[in-house]
């Protein structure tokens, strides 16, 4: 036998024999680079997002010496801001309500259409589009549609003497911002509830069929009970959304503070509301408050949801 | 799994005769294809036919014609004797089990059984009842209040069978009920299927493309290629005596292979074998595994190159390539075992076989 | 043929209606910028953008285009090189993170940009100190709001390519970790972080919270800038930035079918 092999022999009794400890030296993994990896963007999340809700939440409870105060977030009751809070969530429903309907009537009428197919590819770019429609370019598009000059306003004006602001211009006011509003909820609600409604089985029609059931009857106790839950899910997206929502009503309404992220605005530029200055940040609490619950039931709504589109 | 006795299972005790169905030159075709050409199929009352062929053939838009959910562009489908070519899906009184599973995600399943009898009118109190005994008769009697995403996929197809079976419909009819599931869960499932429908005395269609599974369940089995039906018998008959080449691969497994027929007798590999059916001439012969053995020297036998073995438990499976390139398929004992590779002499036993004129 | 689909007609009604519904602002906005006072139409507003005399009006938009042009680069840039990087080591090593991630990537839409403004005034006036007060030190917060967009399009990526399985492969043949990620990974991920890029810019170019309340100047801003100057400018930089999103989208949605086609 050459050196080698009895070299080899010999290790392999010895790691053999009884008593002998193992040999193997354990090959230790090092991930600690990898954690490595995870704090640039953790660093990034934290001073970028943490920290600024956090100052943003937490400014609201000091006043501008710097001590602790409850008066900020108890302004949150005064009957202006809840006022305004009402305002907020007034339009932010209503809009929901339209463009989940809406919304969900679009998906329909697209059901059955190929995926791959024009009218298909190019509803959902502008689906895409539209939902994503920088809230500034909208209030110019409606300016432009029904503002003043606008050429429906005047069209209406002229062709039928219909005066739509016969009543004030409402369009730089609360109700002036529902059909804009409409106008990206509409798509944002195709996005959302399309998966949802794709998920619906063409079996299911047809074992209710062979049940004796007839097409009334399937979206009665079958389409609209599965859909409900993705449909209650847009529906607080749909809220949330309009809710959040600061650019269009911004660029309308130059001055005032109808809703509450306008009374965030004014809050940040010192005019004094209520002669608080740090209402700003009790206010930022407040709407952290309302979009925080609808978007914690949306999420545990979609996670039910999901479980019958699999 | 204990069935309820018949006087307490409400659907047990209903079991009746059983409908005739009959399918008549049903044509149908999609977009300039012509996927059935003229099919006709009788059933028997109680009878339980299986459409066996491969993906295409036409089976299961055969099955949706006798459903209603397409219509044919020609023929008719009569459901004990009268003709409901016209009648919706909903008003045909037939019952259908999907491939992949069409229970209602949000009705538990009771409520999901249930839901033919509601259709129907029958009072909520009533259809429960029934629909437990029809649980009952699957075994899930005690998954009544379970929803379908909490049940396995072989529960699942039990509990879509109870739902076909509970509103007692003229005919059963399911379409690759079993195709999504575990082989073991396959097996049992069938068998119960089966068992159920003898029970029952309902007349059934099955739809399948796995051959094994026709062979045990089916009362006859029509095996479709292209459109058309080739060949309708029992399992025995399309096993021993098989119309064409395509059946009798399809069914069982043979081996085709050259021959001369003179009579009552054919040559192969310069053996002869008795004929099942007088024939002269060139012909293709249908060789079964088991009749194909290993042959000793003195054998009258061929040469062969062997080109894959299979270990199957009980038995093994051997492909080999005659000089002249035909493909054999030998089963035999595990005991032997070819390689790839090894040359080997193969000879037939003398069975009589099934042959069909060449050219 | 999906027996749920609804007729034809229903679906042209439908189709219809809300088509009108998005159509006619979108139109009347095109007739807008065209119709004069005297009732006549004409390109001379249009033809405006490119007049000497106008350059003063057009000053503060060819400005904050251009900031936010650099903007989406810098976004795009945070987006390739901090997330997608990120979220390669997690789906990798890190698979029990995954959901900690997704709830952090998301969270930027549950918390609005007016309260997350709130809190970044200060943080942006430290900035202004150290960095300068540019308008590309937005990016760093609009990295944070196309964050939930972004980290959809890339995850969809990594959930249809099996990135371990890839990358145990690719490890098998001797590939260090920088080939593995730069030649193996990213190429299959190219249609997510193409997807991610797109949408970031198409974000950028839309926001306008941000800016508007740390006082920069961007696109958005600029716009409602000159806007109490000259109504028209505003809808025509409108039309023109849909048009160019819808590209923009019509783009990221063949690409996602030129991947999926060569898989099949």
């Amino acid at each position: 036998m050459t050196t080698i092999t009895q070299e080899r022999a010999d290790a392999v009794a010895s790691a053999l024999s009884p008593g002998s400890a193992p040999r193997a030296r354990v090959r230790r993994s090092t991930p600690s680079w990898a954690w490595l990896g995870l704090v640039p963007f953790a660093a990034y999340v934290v001073l970028f997002l943490a920290v600024p809700t956090i100052l943003s939440i937490g400014s609201g409870f000091f006043a501008k010496d710097g001590s602790f105060t409850w008066t900020n977030v108890a302004a949150l009751g005064d009957p202006l801001v809840l006022n305004t809070f009402a305002n907020s969530a007034g339009v932010s429903l209503l809009t929901a309500f339209v463009g989940a309907l809406v919304g969900a009537l679009v998906c329909y009428a697209m059901l059955g259409l190929n995926p791959e197919g024009v009218v298909r590819r190019t509803v959902d770019a502008a689906a895409g589009v539209l939902a994503q429609f920088g809230g500034v370019m909208l209030a110019f598009v409606f300016i432009a549609t029904i503002g003043i000059q606008g050429v429906v306003k005047v069209f209406l004006q002229e062709s039928f003497g219909i005066d739509i602001f016969a009543n004030g211009t409402w369009l730089y006011e609360l109700p002036g911002l529902i059909l804009p509003y409409i106008y990206f909820q509409v798509p944002l609600m195709v996005i959302t509830f399309m998966p949802a409604l794709a998920a619906l089985k063409p079996q299911w029609s047809e074992a209710n069929l062979a049940l004796g059931g007839t097409r009334s009857s399937f979206w009665l106790r079958i389409g609209i009970p599965v859909l409900s839950p993705s449909f209650l899910a847009s529906l607080l997206l749909l809220f949330a959304n309009a809710f959040s929502s600061y650019a269009t009503a911004a660029a309308l309404a130059s001055q005032g503070s109808q809703i509450v992220p306008l009374q965030i605005r004014a809050a940040l530029t010192s005019e004094t509301v209520l002669g608080r200055e740090n209402l700003a940040g009790a206010l930022a609490l407040g709407m952290i408050v309302v979009v925080g619950i609808v978007m914690a039931l949306y999420s545990l709504i979609q996670r039910r949801a999901a479980r019958w589109q699999a | 799994m204990t069935l309820p006795r018949t006087a307490e299972n409400a659907l047990l005790a209903e079991a009746g005769e059983g409908t005739r169905v009959q399918l008549q030159q049903i044509v149908k075709s999609y977009a300039g294809n012509t996927v059935l050409h003229g099919v006709d199929l009788d059933i028997a009352p109680g009878e339980f036919v299986s459409l066996l062929g491969p993906s295409g053939c036409g089976k299961t838009t055969l099955l949706r014609v006798l459903a209603g959910l397409e219509i044919a562009d020609d023929g008719a489908v009569l459901l004990g004797g009268r003709d409901v070519s016209r009648v919706p899906t909903n008003k045909r009184d037939i019952g259908m089990v999907f491939q992949s599973y069409s229970l209602f995600p949000h009705l538990r399943v009771v409520d999901n059984t249930a839901f033919g009898l509601r259709r129907r009118g029958v009072s909520k109190a009533d259809a429960a009842k029934r629909s437990l005994d029809a649980l009952a008769l699957v075994g899930l009697a005690d998954f009544a209040d379970r929803l379908p995403h909490q049940l396995s996929g072989g529960q699942q197809q039990r509990v879509a069978l109870a739902r076909a079976l509970v509103t007692e419909p003229k005919v059963l009819l399911l379409d690759e009920p079993l195709s999504a599931l575990d082989a073991k869960v396959r097996v049992q499932l069938r068998d119960e299927i089966r068992r159920i429908q003898l029970r029952l005395g309902i007349t059934t269609v099955f739809v399948t493309h796995d051959q094994e599974e026709a062979l045990a369940v089916s009362d006859r089995i029509a095996v479709m290629n292209s459109g058309r039906i080739e060949q309708i018998g029992s399992p025995e008959q399309l096993y021993t005596t098989p119309a064409t080449a395509d059946v009798a691969a399809f069914v069982g497994l043979s081996s085709v292979v050259a021959g001369v027929a003179e009579g009552d007798h054919v040559t192969v590999w310069g053996q002869r074998l008795p004929l099942q059916a007088p024939a002269d001439g060139p012909v293709d012969v249908f060789i079964r595994p088991e009749n194909v053995r290993f042959a000793g020297e003195a054998d009258a036998a061929t040469d062969a190159l062997v080109e894959e073995s299979t270990f199957l438990g009980s038995v093994r499976r051997t492909l080999v390539r005659t000089e002249s390139g035909e493909l054999v398929r030998l089963q035999h004992s595990p005991g032997i075992r070819p390689v790839f590779g090894d040359r080997v002499r193969i000879a037939l036993v003398p069975e009589p076989v099934a042959v069909h004129p060449r050219g | 043929m999906n027996p749920l689909a609804p007729s034809r007609v229903t679906r042209s009604v439908i189709g219809v209606l809300v088509g009108a519904f998005f159509a006619i602002p979108l139109l009347a906005t095109l007739l807008y910028t065209v119709r004069m006072p005297d009732g006549t139409y004409s390109l001379a507003r249009w033809a405006g953008l490119f007049d000497p005399g106008m350059a003063a009006t057009l000053k503060p938009i060819w400005t904050g285009l251009g900031n936010s042009l650099l903007l989406a680069i810098i976004t795009v840039a945070i987006v390739l090189l901090i997330l997608a990087p990120t979220m390669i080591l997690v789906n990798l090593r890190f698979p029990k993170l995954r959901p900690a991630f997704e709830f952090a990537a998301l969270l930027p839409i549950s918390i609005p940009a007016i309260v997350l403004v709130v809190g970044l005034a200060p943080i942006y006036l430290q900035i202004g100190r150290t960095l300068g007060t540019g308008a590309w030190t937005l990016a760093f917060a609009y990295g944070i709001t196309v964050l939930p967009f972004a980290y959809r399009s890339i995850q969809a990526s990594i959930d249809a390519v099996d990135m371990r399985t890839l990358a145990e492969a690719a490890r098998s043949l001797g590939a260090g970790w920088p080939t593995v990620v730069l030649k193996v990974l990213a190429p299959n991920l190219r249609q997510g972080l193409l997807a991610a890029s797109l949408i970031s810019v198409a974000v950028v170019l839309g926001e306008f919270t941000i800016a508007s309340l740390l006082n920069r100047q961007v696109f958005q801003t600029a716009m409602v800038v000159v806007q109490k100057q000259d109504g028209y400018l505003p809808a025509i930089f409108t039309l023109l930035a849909l048009l160019f999103c819808f590209v923009l989208l019509l783009v990221i949605g063949r690409a996602a079918r030129g991947t999926r086609k060569a898989r099949s």
